[in-house]
């Protein structure tokens, strides 16, 4: 194994120069379509799925190009403009195109412009179209802003620029109060993530006095470790709150109010994963510090158990994917946690997942499009032989994310779970056991969807979706088989350079098998057969069953989530407001109302004096001579 | 020369324009108040002027008389309005100007 030194950023040449207009196209597409309104109701949609498709593109050349250079050369930097100089700081904003980058722009780009794609169908008979395909090009153009920048605050921008288009995407439907609260809450869990980004950046500009990735990569090792290990933990709470990771996981499966194309592109496949993106690029600050990267993989451990428990218990097709996004970023998490070993694999991971994710939720969305917009499995079944386009792409994302040899999910999620065990054993078993539990949720969802007898509520016909909307499907599943038999061999030695990771001795697209990868395997099929037995050979009730299995019920309520914030932070939050308020009308405002009321009373008293009668007044002038004559001649005898 | 007499006479002179100026109620015997308070004042200020050998005190009652002369002009034309709407200068009958 060879250990690479991270790489130094060459000057743009060739196409690199116009990098930027990745990031312009769908943003000046989604200003068009914002800014003109109803004249572009009937085209919009075609402009805003063609940004993508061009970014795309631009995308493909920019990674040929990297593919054709030797490794040294393959990090650019293209400046664009300065964007603050104030004091001693100055804070560029430019694009770094390297390996890491380019991957995750083909991923936003790619799966984005087939979700385009299928929105086009999906959303055909929605009244808000054109803001729909407004707000995804905006999704695009900010993430692409997130993956591209060469520093931190640039980064940020695309950071809250994602935020605010899932926002908005996850609230489309406004009119329906769930989808409303669902935005909100979204929005306000992830400003907390985006706190403890704010002060990673703010904490940087302060030590390094510059935010861009070349100098803190290069000033990481020089930090003391209490600032380092800080920077760590500041870094993993932003990629929490972005990524859903405990504990900051309750936002995701509320996400899943949003329209299905936008939980496949921005809460399953890019969105989410930023979070992972986040601690892959700042590797050489987990490389300082132990305790931050034990950290790391500790939160996406405990995700990755979260989410599948929450998987097994949902009745919502939608929410069962949403736990299952969130075990699997556990994944990623988890290996970018481990070090130098894993950070290829977490992008890997990344990118498999990003496929086969990405197919399956949009493989829900065209179930839900056939069965009357319904999401609750539990009135599904049988639909393997009405929609079977939609089963078989669906079915290969399903042997993919169970790790099923040959198919995408196996390489990278094998691979994860080896350095897992390598490195940090207990988690590796926890991962492995975690493995299991994917294979049995997936294999219920499997079964309450596609497989048992038909439940099919009444006036249902479920039908196949049109071409447009299984075109992706057919697409997305393409990959979600063959992208890990294509990527095994190359990733590592690809990525390598640019996250400091390590170079695998022997790459070979043929699995790797170990006796961890047995097991692995052992377990999968242990999750499938306990699956079977428990809802392939009865029928599935259509009503919630009632139970008495407690870890039942804690997965239906999302593991108390909810009611953990709610007791923590809420509660007290609104006893704190309540005294604030009490306060503030009892003794700052009882401050201003008193001295009023004094003023009053004074006024009040000393107004009877103005009795109206001369004399009254001449005695007071008297008075107050004699009193001002007795206090001269006092003054005169002192 | 000795002004013992002369302050003594302007104190007395003072003492009854306060008592008249707080016991009368006619408006034009106030007036007469204030003006024996006004000539006291000039009595001492033309006094100590002798006293002392200088002018300053008789040109003060100068003034002093000057002052008095434009009051009792705005004051009578006040006094006679009255009267010609009230039929009475009875000072504590104009009391509107109270809480």
């Amino acid at each position: 194994m060879t250990l690479l030194e991270g790489l130094t950023p060459v000057a743009p040449t060739g196409l690199f120069p116009l990098a930027w207009l990745m990031i312009a196209i769908p943003l000046v597409s989604a200003g068009l379509l914002l800014v003109l309104g109803k004249v572009t109701n009937s085209f919009g949609h075609y402009v805003a799925t063609l940004a993508p498709i061009a970014s795309f593109v631009v995308a493909v050349a920019l990674f040929a190009d990297l593919l054709g250079r030797p490794d040294a050369q393959r990090a650019v930097s293209v400046p664009l403009y300065t964007w603050i100089k104030t004091g001693s700081w100055t804070i560029n904003v430019g694009l770094l195109i390297d390996p890491l980058s380019i991957l995750f722009a083909l991923l936003v780009t790619g799966v984005g412009s087939l979700i385009h794609v299928y929105s086009i169908g999906y959303m055909a008979h929605d009244p808000g179209r054109r803001r729909f395909f407004a707000y995804l090009n905006l999704f695009i153009a900010a993430m692409l802003v997130l993956v591209l920048a060469d520093n931190y605050a640039v980064l940020f921008v695309g950071w809250e620029g994602v935020g605010l288009a899932s926002y908005l995407l996850i609230s489309f439907w406004q009119h329906k109060p769930t989808a409303a609260t669902a935005g909100k809450k979204a929005f306000v869990v992830n400003r907390v993530g985006d706190l403890g980004l704010t002060m990673a950046i703010f904490t940087m500009l302060a030590m390094f006095g510059s935010s861009s990735f070349v100098d803190v990569n290069a000033g990481a090792s020089k930090l003391s470790p209490f600032w380092v290990t800080l920077l760590g933990l500041l870094l993993l709470v932003g990629a929490c709150g972005k990524s859903a990771q405990v504990p900051l996981q309750s936002w995701l499966l509320d996400a899943m109010e949003g329209p299905t194309p936008v939980s496949a592109l921005i809460h399953a496949a890019t969105m989410v994963t930023a979070g992972v993106y986040l601690v892959v690029r700042s590797h050489a600050i987990y490389a300082e510090t132990s305790i931050a990267a034990l950290a790391v993989a500790i939160v996406g451990t405990v995700t990755l158990l979260a989410g599948a428990w929450i998987g097994t218990s949902k009745d919502d097709i939608k929410k069962v994917l949403a736990g299952s996004t969130m075990s699997q970023i556990g994944y990623m998490m988890l290996a970018a946690g481990i070090g130098p070993v894993a950070y290829p694999f977490a992008i890997f991971h990344l990118l498999t997942h990003g496929f086969f994710k990405a197919n399956m939720f949009l493989g829900a969305g065209s179930v839900m499009h056939g069965m009357n917009d319904d999401v609750n499995m539990r009135h599904y079944g049988g639909l393997s032989k009405v929609m079977k386009i939609t089963y078989y792409t669906f079915l290969m994302g399903y042997l993919a994310i169970i790790g099923t040899p040959f198919f995408s999910g196996f390489y990278s999620k094998d691979s994860i779970i080896e350095a897992a065990w390598e490195k940090q054993p207990v988690l590796g078993a926890l991962a492995l056991i975690a493995a299991g539990v994917t294979a049995f949720y997936m294999t219920r969802l499997m079964f309450m969807t596609f497989w048992s007898s038909k439940r099919w509520q009444d006036g249902v016909h479920p039908h196949e979706s049109p071409a447009v909307m299984w075109v992706p499907l057919v697409l997305l599943a393409i990959p979600s088989v063959v992208a890990g038999m294509v990527m095994n061999a190359w990733i590592a030695g690809w990525l390598a350079p640019a996250v400091n990771g390590e170079v695998p001795l022997n790459p070979s697209w043929l699995p790797h098998i170990t006796v961890v990868g047995m097991v692995t395997l052992a377990v999968v099929v242990a999750g499938v057969g306990i699956a079977y037995l428990v809802f392939g050979r009865t029928s599935i009730p259509e009503s919630v069953p009632y139970t008495r299995n407690v870890f039942t019920i804690i997965g239906r309520h999302d593991l108390y989530g909810d009611a953990f914030n709610e007791a923590v932070f809420m509660k007290p939050g609104e006893a704190l407001t309540r005294g604030v308020v009490a306060l503030d009308t009892g003794v700052i405002d009882g401050a201003v109302r008193g001295s009023g009321a004094l003023t009053v009373g004074l006024g009040g008293g000393l107004r009877k004096l103005q009795n109206g009668y001369v004399r009254t007044y001449g005695l007071t002038m008297i008075i107050g001579v004699i009193v001002v004559g007795i206090a001269l001649v006092i003054g005169r005898l002192v | 020369m000795n002004p013992n007499y002369y302050v003594v006479l302007a104190a007395i002179l003072f003492a009854i324009g306060i008592v008249g100026f707080l016991v009368r109620k006619n408006a034009l015997v106030l007036f007469m108040s204030v003006e024996l308070m006004l000539n006291a004042c000039n009595l001492l200020l033309v006094s100590f002027s002798r006293v002392y050998g200088n002018l300053d005190g008789q040109v003060a009652s100068f003034f002093v008389m000057v002052v008095a002369a434009a009051e009792v002009v705005v004051g009578l034309s006040i006094i006679v309005m009255i009267y010609r709407v009230r039929h009475s200068a009875n000072v504590d009958n104009e009391n509107l100007l109270r809480y």
